[in-house]
């Protein structure tokens, strides 16, 4: 039987990105800036069905090697994703998406009260929990989690 | 811990206080309230200068402060509005707080945004001590409101306390209540349906091991109390005006109410009052209020002296 990912092509090049939220695929190509032209060919693989997740979504980046500070930017909506970096057609690196501790510059503080949306400062929030994900603005202590981070992101 | 631990610390929020932090600057406002008491007047202060930026008005905490500082011996500069400094044109907070720490050794912020003693703290080389932002925090607020309980009863531990109010708004019962949790304390949380504490809050307080009781009957309460701690509905923190008026005068304390009450109740109120407590209480062994706007004076020395490192 053919492993799942083959039911995407294989890139020979690039950045494997597994285990994302059913859902939030666009969310994660739109965080890593992969809509411009230039960014490389992406291949989309949405509702598959996962033994972690029940069903997840998965992106594949042609020629593009992610930095540790999009992953963490990732972390945030998809704090179980599994991030593979292939070079000729071998996974070279493996490494699972760890939500930090301390998250700057990534999200906006959704109080609209908060002094971050009013000088210029970058956003920093405390992660209070990790499972569900919930964060606290360094700034207004506010606490953001669930749809409010998606938004804000 | 010892005075040096705090030398140019900040203060920004109850958050960053242990029960340790706590109770070491209740000691230090203790005595220096003695000294004080003894002497009529300290110059621990002497040559040092607190700049007061007040963004927003305030009778008792700018006045409380400055009178501190000077009884202290130190001196004040500041504003008490944002239309009488270059804020009107248009400086940004992280600016403002840039010049004023080459005026003064310590500043004291009130300002509306939330976070934005945090800034200025961040931003600043000399301390900060947060005299409240927006909704968020007013941590001296809480420390006096600790002081002026552990003053009328000798300690905190074993009361059952009453928070009275807005408890869904309201910052100060809020780090209050978050205070309160590192003690051995009983709370009843008594609100309107609409305002009472938010969720996580009261949460907080049964991990931290609290007893928490919640009501919007503030009779059948007020007999179990040693304690109750009253807040203003404040107008100004509604979303809109038709819920305001719903629970407008939801509650009053006054003789008929206390009735029932412990002879021993204390009733406390962080001031201004509307129709919370009714004037027929000012006079009764209960009203603890007056007292309590005397502490912001020994803690907010405390405080300056601390982070000054005059002490």
């Amino acid at each position: 039987m053919a492993p799942q990912n083959l039911k995407v092509e294989v890139i020979s090049e690039g950045t494997v990105i597994d285990h994302i939220p059913r859902g939030n695929w666009l969310k994660v190509v739109e965080i890593l800036g992969l809509t411009e032209s230039n960014s490389g060919t992406l291949l989309i693989a949405s509702n598959v069905p996962s033994k972690k997740l029940g069903r997840k979504d998965i992106v594949k980046i042609e020629g593009r090697h992610l930095t540790e500070e999009e992953v963490n930017k990732i972390a945030l909506i998809a704090p179980k994703a599994t991030v593979n970096i292939v070079e000729d057609y071998r996974i070279v690196e493996k490494f699972t998406v760890e939500v930090p501790d301390f998250v700057e510059g990534i999200l906006r503080c959704p109080n609209p009260r908060c002094v971050s949306n009013h000088e210029a400062v970058s956003p920093k929030f405390h992660v209070v929990s990790r499972d569900p994900l919930k964060l606290r603005c360094h700034y207004c202590e506010r606490t953001v989690e669930g749809d409010d981070i998606l938004k804000n992101l | 811990m010892d005075k040096t631990d705090w030398i140019g610390r900040d203060v920004v929020s109850m958050r960053d206080f242990s029960k340790e932090d706590i109770e070491f600057v209740l000691d230090v406002a203790e005595a220096l309230e003695d000294e004080l008491g003894k002497k009529g007047s300290l110059d621990y202060a002497r040559g040092k200068i607190l700049a007061t930026l007040f963004y927003e008005p305030s009778t008792r905490t700018r006045l409380s402060f400055e009178s501190a500082m000077h009884r202290l011996g130190g001196s004040v500069i500041g504003f008490s509005s944002a239309s009488s400094s270059s804020v009107k044109k248009g400086e940004s907070l992280a600016d403002t707080i840039r010049t004023v720490e080459r005026y003064s050794d310590v500043i004291v912020l009130r300002h509306p945004l939330d976070g934005a003693a945090r800034l200025a703290a961040e931003v600043a080389s000399v301390p900060v001590i947060n005299a409240g932002d927006g909704s968020n925090q007013h941590p001296t607020q809480t420390l006096l409101d600790l002081y002026t309980i552990r003053r009328a009863f000798g300690r905190i531990d074993g009361l059952t306390i009453g928070l009275l109010g807005d408890l869904k708004y309201g910052r100060t019962v809020h780090s209050l209540a978050e205070a309160l949790a590192f003690y051995d304390v009983e709370l009843y949380l008594i609100s309107p349906e609409i305002l009472r504490m938010p969720r996580h809050i009261v949460e907080e307080l049964r991990e931290m091991g609290v007893e928490v009781h919640e009501s919007t009957n503030l009779e059948e309460t007020v007999p179990k109390l040693d304690l109750l701690y009253v807040t203003r509905i404040q107008r100004e923190r509604f979303p809109d005006e038709e819920e305001y008026m719903k629970v407008r005068g939801s509650y009053q304390v006054n003789a008929a109410v206390l009735r029932n009450a412990k002879e021993s109740l204390k009733v406390m109120h962080p001031l201004p009052r509307v129709d919370e407590i009714h004037p027929e209480v000012d006079g009764t062994g209960h009203a603890l209020y007056f007292d309590q706007v005397f502490s912001g004076i020994p803690v907010r020395m405390a405080l300056l002296g601390l982070t000054l490192g005059v002490l």
